[in-house]
């Protein structure tokens, strides 16, 4: 199968590769970039583990095609931090509320929170659950990861006044 | 299951698209959200060896609605953006709420109507409404466009009358005359990411005296395709609906539906569940088409 030479922005880093057709923006991102923190969990759109924003709507990049992904805008897991010290709001927040456990549903949770803040910045509890209805975690029950959501936009919103 | 190998094509204009599939003919399929047709691909059931994606296509993704002539949903427009249009919301509510609630949030950003239309399923969401609403789909093919009625366009689960070559453009509605009330009411397993075990859909649009003009009835999840239920409207046309009529034009909806038992649902539950919904949906669409709020 002929390879494809796309271009990747991630996190606003531009990368040149030459892909299979057949390859999912997941797999490319994890096997060709060594961007391992967007995960695989069921491969069919359903678990929200492989979820990432593309033009500023989150996507599960396992049902997506890398060619697809060509010269998009691409924001994963390891593009939110600020900087190796400081984490983002909404990851601070999920360590502080003890919302990770084996943290393999993390980076997709955190992902779909940050879609979800960016489009509703004061989300009440029925709405974060909505914004989490496409990420499944099997440990923590949900709950925490929700009040970790919850307070991670109070902060934002209060340092957004601020700042 | 590994994937087939194919090739991707990312035409930018509409003819490029008809020439593609022109070209490709024996082996090729249009890809929009990919989330229906790359899962039948890996899992084997599809192996065309051409894809053209809609999604850079110009003007594709509009979504525009104009009084008198209706909505017009583009053919690669996404599921959640019809879901957040202003004047779906407050015009076609039952289209906006499958486009709110159906899959998740990720599944909408990417599938489109189109696909969940041409894709067939008997539970596709935005199938029951649009048939409520009266829509028709604009296909082209080479040296050609028509226009399909959406009732004449499911053939079974799956299968639809649209040709090899043929793309869909765009989906119009009609616009919603003064008085009128709708409603998409659905019922899943598990809440709302399993694909729905039941949904119902109405529309009504009363005269000046509260008679019934015109009335749209459809099912889905409940028979082969999507369908319409003409009995159970014409039970109401020309009436004014009481609870008792209400019921009657439900138990005709019953009567049109044809469910199977499947790990969802009994199709026991599925013709009880349609009595109920019918119910709720026609009755919410009166009050509604009355001024009330639903
Ligand atoms: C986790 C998950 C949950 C889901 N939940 C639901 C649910 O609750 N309800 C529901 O109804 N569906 C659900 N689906 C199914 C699917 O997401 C929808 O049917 C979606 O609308 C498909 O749109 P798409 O753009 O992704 O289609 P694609 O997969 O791109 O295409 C589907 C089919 O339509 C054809 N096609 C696409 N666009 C056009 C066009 N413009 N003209 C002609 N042919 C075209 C393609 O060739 C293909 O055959 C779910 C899917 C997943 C993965
Ligand atoms: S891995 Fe993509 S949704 Fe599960
Ligand atoms: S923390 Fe283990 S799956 Fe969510």
């Amino acid at each position: 199968m002929a390879k494809q030479n796309i271009e990747l922005i991630v996190n606003g880093d531009r990368y040149e590769v030459a892909v299979e057709p057949n390859r999912m923006l997941v797999d490319v991102l994890r096997e060709d970039l060594g961007l391992t923190g967007t995960k695989i969990g069921c491969a069919q759109g359903d678990c929200g583990a492989c979820t990432v924003i593309m033009d500023g709507v989150s996507i599960s990049s396992c049902l997506t095609l890398a060619v697809e992904a060509h010269q998009r805008d691409l924001t994963t897991i390891e593009g939110l931090a600020t900087s190796p010290q400081e984490l983002h709001p909404i990851q601070e927040s999920f360590v502080q509320h003890g919302a990770v456990q084996c943290g393999y549903c993390t980076p997709g949770m955190v992902m779909s929170a940050k879609h979800l803040l960016d489009n509703n910045p004061k989300p009440s509890e029925q709405e974060i659950r909505q914004g989490l209805s496409g990420n499944l975690c099997r440990c923590t029950g949900y709950n925490k990861i929700v009040e970790a959501i919850g307070a991670a936009a109070g902060k934002m919103a209060s340092s957004a006044k601020e700042g | 299951m590994a994937m087939p190998e194919f090739q991707v094509h990312q035409p930018k204009t509409v003819e490029d698209v008809l020439d593609l599939l022109g070209r490709h003919r024996s082996s090729v399929k249009l890809l929009c959200g990919g989330t229906d047709l790359l899962i039948k691909m890996r899992a084997g059931a599809q192996t065309p060896e051409h894809l053209v994606s809609l999604n850079r296509v110009a003007g594709l993704k509009t979504i525009s609605y104009a009084g008198g002539d209706g909505l017009v949903i583009g053919g690669a427009a996404r599921i959640s953006q019809v879901g957040k249009t202003a004047e779906v919301r407050r015009l076609y509510p039952g289209l906006a709420h499958a486009c709110s609630v159906m899959a998740t949030v990720q599944i909408r950003n990417m599938g489109t109507v189109a696909g969940n239309l041409v894709n067939a399923a008997p539970s596709a969401d935005t199938a029951a409404p649009l048939l409520a609403y009266g829509a028709s789909l604009v296909a082209v093919e080479r040296g050609g466009r028509r226009q399909i009625k959406l009732v004449d366009f499911f053939t079974g689960p799956g299968l639809t009358v649209l040709e090899p070559g043929e793309m869909v453009e765009a989906i119009r509605v009609p616009d919603v005359s003064p008085r009128s009330g709708s409603c998409y009411l659905r019922l899943s397993a598990r809440s709302k990411v399993d694909i729905a075990a039941v949904g119902v859909a109405g529309f009504l649009n009363l005269d000046l005296e509260g008679k019934v003009i015109r009335c749209r009835l459809a099912l889905g999840s409940v028979a082969p395709t999507p369908l319409r239920c003409p009995e159970a409207e014409q039970i109401l046309e020309g009436q004014t609906p009481d609870e008792k009529l209400i019921a009657q034009a439900a138990a005709a909806c019953v009567r049109a539906s044809r469910p199977i038992d499947d790990l969802r649902a009994t199709a026991a539950y599925r013709r009880a569940m349609v009595q109920v919904l019918a119910q709720r949906v026609l009755t919410q669409s009166l009050d509604m088409a009355k001024g009330g709020t639903p």
